[in-house]
């Protein structure tokens, strides 16, 4: 079983509609491969909003604990909030005699926990989501949804990509493929730990080219192979070769060019893959090319 | 006044709508000097992008630290109470040894208070740099970057804002980071407005709702700039109109600013038309936030 994993480093470069297409030919394309789905960018979990899941299992996901003070046994002495390095304690005001911890700034620490001298403070574990075990149109999916402003999404990005990983492993499926979160911090190390392949889909803009370089330095630092996918190609063609030169020098081969394309944005109104949508567009047809390439590194993945 | 420019989902333009607001803002208007730039700070420091469009020139430079325990052998005598009160897992004790593991750290130093010998100390361990210095049109620019391989992107937000927002009641554009859990909340920690760039797309749609509701939990009031309008469907002003946000603006797709935006213009480089438009949008804000403290009061 192989997993791959589906990065950008920039957000909005087209991750989703990418992992999307890939389910949708893994499924019923010309290269099949039996997969599992999960979505790992749980900020802003997208991939359902295509692949039309039916849910089958909720659960609610307990992020980090946040700590919490008695007002009747606090003495008021400020211990808290001398020691909290996160400015989460809040000293006494507007008409409250004792400190109080505002949950959003609140780390989970618990280093007021052990230092208040009254025994006053407990770590209350929150919920601070679910994950769901779906049957999408292209097979199973896992996928979550983070409460707004909730700590711990890495967390909960290793939870969904575990459980994908055991039914493929209970299912005897060839693949996990995994649409990842943007950026390079904690989710996205969470997204790309344990993966065979990162396919990375490159805008060829200013930023573009900045994200992906950071992305690609962060596979190799974990040592994931990379492939490299160039979306929108034709909106800045200087751009695009770029990224190819860019990715000959550091020995990464790029597996697909994908024109800039106005039935992708129709395909994803009608909450389909575009591949699906439109078969014979010029997206659909880049990406089927691109998987080709894509499965069959999944047998056998780049050094 | 502090705005931060967001979005949920990422690429929906959020760089491309905070730099023009900041080059927008720090012109003089006929017969009214600009008496200071704004502040414009990069808070994106996974993917840290808008130096590309304003061109800043680093004169400044920090490092982002946490402080994480050394344990001195000599003293420890592997009671393990250390490991016990760490919440993260980032302090452990084998047989006699005490190990950590920096890149789980969080650095709150509960580890060092509870030590009852006395044995743990902190030194400092980089995660990345703050660079700050003057930009465009005299804007005074700070970005953090994360190094490659440090999971936190938090720390250095806050060490950010910090460092570099000014004590003053001036003007603060705060470009934000994708998503909507830690490094969007550190970043929105204090704002006075955000302001919501998305697409009329579903994905946009989803992701936008996903932002109102971070917003609304923080009690920061919030608007909209529809970007690449025209494309998608109707789904996010249907939203807006019901939520009650309103949309401040609206760019339509055009290729020559997707086109201008790759090669790293920004938006009002290609449309000068839009500075009065951003100035506008200033006044906007500044009336919905006045109405909203003055309906508190």
């Amino acid at each position: 079983m192989k997993q791959l994993v589906i990065l950008s480093g920039k957000g909005g470069t087209g991750k989703t509609s990418v992992a999307a297409a890939f389910a949708h030919l893994a499924a019923q394309g010309e290269v099949p491969v039996t997969a599992v789905l999960a979505d790992a960018d749980v900020d802003a979990a997208n991939l359902e909003l295509v692949l039309d899941p039916r849910p089958l299992e909720r659960h609610e996901f307990i992020g980090g604990s946040v700590a919490v003070i008695d007002d009747a046994r606090c003495e008021g002495c400020g211990t808290c909030y001398d020691v909290c390095r996160f400015d989460a304690v809040l000293p006494p005001a507007d008409g409250r005699e004792v400190y109080a911890v505002d949950p959003i700034a609140c780390e989970g620490c618990a280093a007021c926990v052990y230092q208040c001298p009254e025994e006053a403070i407990e770590m209350v574990p929150q919920l601070a989501g679910h994950w769901f075990r779906s049957e999408s149109r292209y097979g199973p999916l896992f996928h979550a949804a983070l409460l707004p402003a909730q700590e711990n999404s890495g967390k909960l990005v290793t939870l969904v990509k575990q459980q994908a990983r055991l039914l493929a492993l209970d299912e005897g499926q060839a693949a996990v493929l995994v649409d990842g979160p943007p950026g390079i911090g904690c989710p996205v190390i969470s997204a790309i730990s344990g993966a065979d392949l990162a396919l990375i889909v490159a805008e060829p803009t200013a930023a573009g080219i900045h994200d992906m370089e950071r992305v690609l330095e962060m596979a190799a630092h974990f040592r994931v192979p990379a492939l490299v996918c160039i979306n929108k190609t034709d909106v800045y063609p200087q751009g695009a070769d770029q990224i190819e030169s860019y990715c000959r020098e550091a020995g990464i081969e790029v597996t697909g060019r994908i024109p800039f394309d106005r039935s992708v944005t129709d395909a994803m109104v009608r909450g389909e893959p575009v591949t699906a949508y439109s078969p014979s567009s010029p997206a659909a047809l880049a990406l089927a090319a691109a998987w080709k390439i894509v499965a069959a590194y999944l047998g056998n993945p780049p050094a | 006044m502090k705005i931060v420019v967001a979005s949920g989902k990422g690429g929906t333009g959020k760089t491309t709508v905070a730099t023009s607001l900041a080059l927008s803002l720090a012109v003089d208007e006929p017969g009214q000097p600009v008496s200071q730039a704004p502040t414009y700070l990069d808070c994106d420091v996974e993917g840290p992008n808008a130096h590309l469009f304003l061109a800043p020139t680093f004169e400044q430079r920090q490092a982002v630290e946490i402080r994480i325990p050394r344990v001195d052998e000599a003293k420890c005598t592997g009671c393990g109470k250390c490991a016990e009160v760490c919440q993260y897992h980032a302090i452990v004790v084998l047989g006699k040894r005490t190990l950590v593991f920096p890149q789980l750290c969080h650095g709150c130093g509960s580890c060092t208070l509870v030590c009852p010998q006395g044995a743990i100390t902190e030194e400092p361990h980089a995660i990345g740099v703050l660079e700050a210095g003057p930009a465009a049109r005299s804007i005074s620019f700070a970005r953090g970057v994360l190094d490659v391989g440090e999971p936190m992107a938090t720390p250095a937000i806050r060490q950010l804002k910090r460092w570099a927002i000014p004590g003053d009641e001036s003007l603060v554009i705060l470009d934000a980071p994708p998503g909507t859990s830690c490094p969007v909340v550190e970043t929105l920690r204090g704002a006075d407005y955000l302001l919501l760039v998305t697409e009329p797309t579903p994905f946009g749609l989803h992701d936008l709702r996903l932002a109102a509701e971070v917003a609304a939990e923080l009690g920061i009031p919030a608007g909209v700039i529809i970007n690449r309008d025209g494309i998608g469907d109707a789904g996010v002003d249907a939203f807006c109109a019901a939520a009650g946000l309103p949309v401040l603006m609206r760019i339509p797709f055009e290729r020559a600013i997707a086109e201008g935006v790759a090669q790293g213009r920004t938006l009002v480089e290609i449309r000068p038309e839009y500075a009065p438009r951003f100035r506008t949008l200033l006044q906007q804000i500044n009336m919905q936030v006045d109405s909203l403290s003055r309906a508190k009061k």
